[in-house]
């Protein structure tokens, strides 16, 4: 077995050798496909795991529906909203951000990674402000819960469901900074270009995939009696 | 294959973006109306709506591989799988006389 430690296979002798193709990949466009390929399985997964999520909330919204609308009343619509909005801002400037990655231009890559940490962390400071004025009104399920409301059990289900939904996504939120970070890292040393951006656009698959959950946790926990409020 | 993909132009990521926004807005106006049992249909329909803008164009699947779009295809379809069989069980429940109940 002497002298094989430079033994080059098949394929990568034809190219020039980017630095960044690992030896078990036969070209750039196989490692980003076999890349992709394994992040879009990972977000299944993770499909999964908030649809289950989704499901007990409509099995228990079928079961109880004047409860969910009572609860629905009591969340904060301007702050889900203002959030729905913060998130597609974010998703707009992490999709740009990889864009710029694509263009090798390394200056918009660190402000549009930064810009997406402000909308998520605007998120997260939202989200800490709804959850304070939920705790201040007796509305966190527990012993503390106001049980004088109109169907207080149920309504508690409504918001046990709701801290779960939206505390996970917060979580997700959590991490998706997180990696930012790693991202915002990398490009600052320059990583990331026309030739290589796989890191940059699979954490770019994660933050929207993110925004996706919300997308349907804002009509689905804060709009079900906006008819009967509004009037 | 995105490696070699042309790059979309801002002008995309800014449309989209503005859609995302009105259809937002759309969800909260239709929510403010009566539609008896519609609601949460429409509201579902805008939200798949956005969802889907963001996975094809923000997420970029239109550039990737067949193999890579049958699995984000495949993996809203084992989704439906679990929601229709489950529904299929408590919504039917209380069609016929169940033993115990």
């Amino acid at each position: 077995m002497q002298g094989t430690v430079s033994a080059h296979d098949g394929g990568h002798d034809a190219h020039a050798h980017n630095p960044n193709l690992q030896h078990h990949f036969y070209s750039m466009e196989q490692q980003l496909e076999a890349s992709t390929l394994g992040m879009w399985l990972f977000l299944v997964t993770e499909v999964m795991f908030f649809g289950g999520m989704f499901l007990a909330y409509l099995i228990y919204r079928v079961i109880y529906p004047e409860a969910w609308i009572l609860g629905s009343n009591h969340l904060n619509v301007a702050m889900g909203a203002l959030n729905t909005g913060v998130l597609i801002c974010s998703s707009l400037t992490m999709a740009l951000a990889v864009r710029a990655a694509q263009t090798s231009n390394r200056g918009a890559q660190i402000r549009y990674l930064l810009l997406t940490m402000a909308f998520g962390s605007v998120f997260l400071i939202v989200k800490y402000f709804e959850y304070a004025e939920k705790f201040e009104h007796h509305l966190v399920p527990g012993r503390h819960f106001d049980m004088t409301l109109p169907q207080a059990g149920q309504q508690q289900l409504f918001f046990s469901i709701y801290f779960m939904m939206t505390g996970i996504h917060a979580i997700h939120m959590i991490v998706g900074l997180g990696l930012m970070l790693v991202i915002l890292t990398m490009a600052w040393r320059g990583r990331f270009s026309a030739s290589y951006y796989t890191p940059i656009e699979m954490s770019g698959l994660y933050w929207h995939f993110v925004d996706i959950v919300w997308i349907f946790l804002f009509p689905l926990l804060y709009l079900l009696g906006a008819h009967y409020s509004a009037h | 294959m995105s490696q070699h993909a042309p790059v979309t132009p801002v002008s995309t990521y800014v449309n989209i973006f503005v859609a995302l926004l009105v259809l937002t807005g759309l969800t909260y106006v239709v929510a403010t109306f009566d539609f008896g049992l519609l609601n949460t249909p429409i509201a579902l329909a805008v939200a798949i709506l956005k969802a889907a803008l963001v996975i094809v164009y923000f997420m970029g699947v239109r550039y990737n591989t067949p193999l890579t779009k049958v699995v984000v295809i495949s993996g809203f379809c084992w989704l439906l799988i679990m929601f229709g069989l489950t529904l299929n069980d408590y919504l039917t429940r209380a069609w016929i006389g169940v033993a115990g109940r």
